[in-house]
């Protein structure tokens, strides 16, 4: 970047034109730009580009925020002082291809045949004789000979009183000075054009506007649109299968803005193939261009590595997501008339209003559907992949806005052969999922038993009815057992089975230590529990009989087990309600990238540009050589000298066979290879 | 190169002309070869593949005219692969029965032998560094020997015990000149250097083949994964030392200097270093189907013209160092080992540029592909991801020393340590991004 002549000015006054270039073109300049867009560059990849303000804010904190949006750190390849170090660079560079390439145009042509045997003789690759004993033209001609043979030009020149031959070859690497120093102009010209410079022209004079609402296109105004006539943008669309759109939204800083297309792109479909073991093996999705200009609807389908181009821009296949699938839902409240689901048809994304048991508004948002869930799973040490079937999630909030998340599968998975429906729940999107255990009946798929043992323990006319008949049988049992004492018992159980059903075991030790002296806690403890579990062995059986059940089989006592580790959980579960999918309509959207660039040719021009500069740069060295001879009595005075602007160790080498050569000398022992390492 | 003139000519013969009865048979090889796989396979190759090989079977041609040692190189690694995609048949459970696959050439086979080679090319070529010269004391050697034993034993006690975790995978590199040292004095030749010239041939042979046959491997364990094996972190690690190491043995043939060996093997054998843990700590070695995102044919060029940036990098930087410590000793003691025994300032200031120049073309060359890539794969040849933006750094901290010793002769010492600090740049850029930054490579993460 900086020129390889001397400057011609004369020493002294000179225009401030002069000095201007002078200080553009300077290598100084241009290594300092190099330095600064390194470091710049680094800024931009320590601190995370892109993202949402609100996030900035709370990773940096008021003073630091406004501090780094101000000098545009957290769009730094964007901003106004980097793009500044770029065009100070092609500037640089410009100046520098200006001043240089004169000088360089002369150095490949000129075969400087005006020579002087003193400078000849200050090179570092010369060869004097002051006596050689052939005459000057038979020395020439020879010279001219091995030079040919090399591959070297020839020029030759009669000074009277003595005689110069110049020779010279790979000139061609002075033109990888001037092909890689114009490569970088035009890169960073079709970059430029590429670039959001007219986005950005056209908010400055305030021409189009930021949105940043999260609203439908329809509504987005006329400000925040750009116009089909825009020559290079980088926008993503979203679409869900079924749908079709011509539009990509291009984002902008906090925001976005609206880019319109002259087509309208449809999706078909949208698929995920995977490989045997579940991980995907690859992203397509079938499109087809709405277009006035085509005489019919074009189909094509892209993928990963693979997209279409189509007038201009390319469609690539970036991302995908749940298009709003539909579920068939049961919702089971989970309490009184758990055993009375009420279908429930929902989309994701869709968000429902429910009115809890005690009247307040519930809110349901579905938020993600996945047909598969491919997972890892390590059983005595060996790790197998699993896929656990389909699954949902949704959030259900309260009037405050605080929120459960939920996940539910739709298959039961199994341990220890008993099978369980799975719904985790978190208060944190960062958290973890806890998982709620629902075992399923012991035969067929539903959870009926569970549901009907639920609605049950919480319907207070069913328990005091169970509780009557349990302790009048018990009672039966014994002799003497008076009506009072057992009234007190039946009481007693209808309250721990109450306390259990709302808030499991937890809450019936502590009301255990609030009723009796801690002293006692054990002891009553024991017999509190004792009194619980006949109760919900009773209503059990009850359940039991209703499927006319009459014997309970060891499958039937671990169900218990099961309901009653369930409904202990259950407050914690936080929504008053389950929900189990029954069935499903996968409607996927796939995220399209669609650009238009363009500047890409001309980068990639530049870049090619750029390449074979550096090659005959690097690998095509300048190497020339001058024979000054002057007529002796003797014989002749001779010059060789040679010199080369790269590899000068390989020149070494050359130099010293062409100097025998010349001179006519046979080769001393070819020891001196080592001599040079 | 050279040819023998006692007799003078003018006459200097064209290219073709100079080439040996050697160089034509390794043609006519190379040709038959070409014209026997687009035979047999052909009908399954599509344009990119046919024309990926044609190109391919030019340039390995050329290679083999260019640098002679490579024809017997070449040979030696399409003997071993064969051997092992042969043995394999259609079952990768041959691998266990197989003597040839289980203890030579399969993919993980053979890298462990290149790992094992490289560690012992390292130790003799340092070795060669103290061999015992008449008139001269061997204390130097021993004392250097004690010091990085003691340091060697004491940092892989420390990661054993668990004092310092992973310092047990670092310390076998102070073992190895601790070792060399040790032996070294045995031999008052070069002995040792060629001994471990010749261990780094078949390392680099060995690592070569284990690729090769890994590639066929990809597609046994299902004929849908097959992919390069350049496509992760384990597999480009074994790609940087094969590329290194052929580089350098190029350089030392161009230079015949075996002196330089010691210190380019050194980074190397870090390289095998961290692909010991890799394999062994992590096993990172296990074939795992490819992200949707590489596949495509555009690795395949991107990421061998990478490592050749890569090796050329670390090269530089490893002669980098020799030169700051034969400018020391020169100052120093200009009659010690340091000043006697390093190759000549010149020798490796020469070298340093020309493994910088060739970096920094090839390094070149990949971004452009890279950037052809993303516009393919992403949307955009240029999208400023950490990657793509520390590509840059690394290009222009490479363009900034070259410009400095093009244009205003900068040499020595300073770009000595210039072309260490370019390593550390590159390291960033190579794992550094990935471990630390994420974005769009992420992919080649730990």
């Amino acid at each position: 970047m900086s020129s390889t002549s001397t400057d011609p000015t004369p020493p002294g006054r000179r225009s401030t034109f002069a000095i201007l270039m002078a200080f553009l073109g300077s290598m100084g300049l241009a290594i300092t730009l190099l330095v600064a867009l390194a470091v710049a560059s680094v800024v931009g990849t320590v601190l995370q580009q892109n993202q949402s303000y609100e996030a900035y804010l709370l990773d940096y904190g008021p003073f630091w925020h406004e501090l780094f949006r101000t000098l545009g750190i957290y769009h730094v390849y964007s901003a106004g002082w980097y793009l500044l170090i770029l065009v100070f660079l092609v500037i640089s560079t410009s100046v520098c291809v200006y001043r240089s390439t004169p000088a360089m145009i002369r150095d490949m042509r000129a075969f400087r045949l005006g020579v002087k045997d003193k400078s000849l003789r200050s090179f570092q690759h010369n060869v004097q004789r002051d006596a050689h004993p052939e005459a000057p033209a038979a020395l020439m001609s020879r010279a001219e000979a091995v030079f040919r043979a090399r591959g070297y030009r020839v020029r030759q020149a009669d000074h009277g009183d003595h005689r110069v031959l110049s020779a010279m070859r790979g000139s061609a690497g002075r033109l990888g000075y001037f092909f890689t120093h114009v490569a970088i102009v035009v890169i960073c010209i079709g970059g430029l054009v590429d670039g959001r410079l007219p986005l950005m022209l056209a908010e400055f004079t305030g021409r189009l506007e930021i949105e940043t609402r999260q609203v439908p296109v329809s509504e987005i105004p006329e400000q925040s649109r750009v116009s089909i006539s825009n020559p290079s943008f980088r926008g993503s669309v979203e679409i869900p299968e079924g749908q079709r759109v011509d539009v990509a939204f291009v984002t902008m800083r906090d925001g976005y803005v609206v880019q319109e297309l002259p087509f309208h792109i449809e999706v078909k479909a949208f698929r995920v193939e995977r490989h045997a073991t579940g991980q995907e093996r690859a992203f397509e999705t079938d499109l087809v261009i709405h277009d006035a200009l085509l005489d019919e609807p074009l189909a094509h389908t892209i993928s990963v590595n693979h997209p279409l181009v189509h007038r201009g821009y390319t469609i690539y296949q970036a991302s995908f997501r749940d298009g709003g699938s539909r579920l068939s839902l049961d919702m089971f409240p989970l309490g009184r008339g758990a055993d009375r689901p009420m279908p429930f048809d929902a989309r994701v994304f869709g968000t429902y209003s429910q009115t809890g048991e005690d009247g307040s508004r519930l809110r349901v948002e579905f938020t993600d559907f996945s047909d598969t869930n491919p997972t890892l799973i390590e059983e005595d040490g060996v790790r197998e992949r699993m896929d656990m079937g389909p699954s949902f999630e949704f959030v259900v909030r309260d009037s405050s806005g605080a929120g459960w998340f939920h996940r539910n599968f739709q298959q039961p998975i199994e341990r220890d052969g008993r099978r369980y429906l799975l719904s985790g729940v978190r208060q944190n999107p960062a958290e973890p999922f806890s998982f709620l255990y629902i075992p399923l009946d012991p035969q067929g798929d539903g959870v009926d038993r569970f549901m009907r043992f639920l609605a049950k323990l919480t319907d207070p006319a069913v328990v005091a009815e169970v509780v009557d008949e349990a302790t009048r049988t018990a009672a039966g049992q014994f002799e003497g057992v008076d009506e009072g004492l057992r009234a007190q018992v039946a009481e007693t159980m209808r309250g721990l089975l109450e306390t259990f059903a709302a808030g499991g075991y937890e809450e019936v030790i502590a009301q255990v230590q609030e009723q009796a002296p801690e002293g006692q806690w054990d002891r009553m403890a024991d017999i509190f529990l004792r009194i619980l579990n006949s109760g919900l062995d009773a209503i059990y059986l009850r359940v039991l009989a209703e499927e006319g059940i009459e014997v309970v089989s060891e499958e039937d006592e671990r169900f218990l087990e099961d309901a009653l580790r369930a409904i202990n959980a259950l407050p914690f579960y936080g929504s008053p309600f389950f929900l189990r999918l029954n069935d499903f309509e996968h409607i996927q959207a796939s995220g399209l990238m669609i650009t238009r660039a363009p500047g890409q040719a001309v980068v990639y021009a530049g870049s090619v540009m750029l390449i074979l500069g550096i090659f005959l740069l690097l690998y095509v060295s300048h190497r020339r050589c001058w024979l000054w001879v002057q007529p002796r009595p003797e014989g002749a005075g001779l010059v060789l000298a040679g010199t080369s602007n790269r590899n000068t160790m390989d020149f070494n080498r050359e130099f010293d066979e062409i100097s025998r050569a010349v001179l006519g000398e046979s080769r001393p022992a070819p020891a001196d290879q080592d001599a040079r390492a | 190169m050279s040819v023998a003139q006692d007799t003078v000519s003018a006459e200097y013969p064209g290219y073709f002309r100079r080439l040996s009865p050697a160089d034509w048979l390794w043609a006519a090889g190379v040709v038959v070869a070409t014209i026997f796989v687009l035979a047999v396979y052909g009908s399954r190759m599509n344009i990119y593949q046919s024309g990926t090989l044609v190109v391919t079977a030019a340039s390995g041609l050329w290679l083999g005219w260019y640098w002679k040692s490579f024809k017997g190189y070449a040979l030696a690694v399409t003997g071993m692969s064969l051997v092992g995609v042969f043995s394999y048949g259609d079952t990768l459970a041959s691998a266990q029965t197989n003597f040839f696959l289980k203890y030579l050439v399969s993919g993980e086979a053979a890298v462990m032998w290149m790992c094992a080679l490289l560690y012992m090319s390292t130790t003799a070529y340092l070795a060669s560094l103290f061999r015992r010269e008449a008139g001269r004391g061997v204390m130097p050697a021993l004392v250097t020997a004690a010091v990085t034993g003691a340091v060697g034993m004491l940092g892989l006690w420390m990661g054993r015990s668990g004092l310092v975790p992973g310092l047990e995978w670092a310390s076998p590199l102070v073992l190895l000149v601790a070792v060399g040292a040790l032996l070294g004095p045995i031999a008052s030749t070069d002995f040792a250097a060629r001994v471990g010239s010749v261990l780094a041939w078949c390392a680099a042979a060995f690592g070569l083949a284990g690729l090769l046959v890994r590639w066929r491997e990809t597609y046994l364990h299902d004929p849908t994964w097959g992919y390069i094996p350049v496509s992760n972190l384990w597999e480009v690690f074994v790609l940087f030392c094969v590329i290194t190491v052929l580089m350098y043995l190029y350089y030392q043939g161009r230079t015949r200097n075996l002196g330089m060996g010691g210190f380019v093997m050194m980074v190397v054998s870090a390289a095998v270093a961290f692909l010991l843990w890799y394999t062994l700590d992590r096993e990172a070695h296990v074939v795992q189907p490819l992200v949707p995102a590489l596949q495509s044919w555009w690795m395949k060029v991107h990421v061998p013209t990478n490592f050749v940036g890569y090796g050329g990098f670390a090269i530089a930087a490893m002669l980098g160092v020799a030169y700051l410590m034969r400018a020391r000793g020169e100052r120093r003691r200009p009659d010690g080992l340091l000043a006697r025994r390093l190759p000549s300032r010149e020798v490796l200031d020469d070298v340093m540029y020309k493994s910088i120049a060739i970096g920094f073309a090839f390094f070149t060359i990949a971004t452009v592909l890279g950037a052809m890539w993303a516009a393919e794969a992403w949307g955009a040849y240029w999208s400023w991801d950490p990657k793509e933006t520390w590509a840059l750094i690394v290009w222009l901290n490479y363009a900034a020393w070259l410009h400095l010793r093009f244009t205003k002769g900068w040499r020595g010492v300073p770009m000595a340590w210039w072309a260490i600090l370019g390593l550390l740049i590159t390291t960033f850029a190579f794992v550094g991004v990935n471990m630390f930054l994420g974005g769009l490579h992420s992919y080649g993460s730990l």
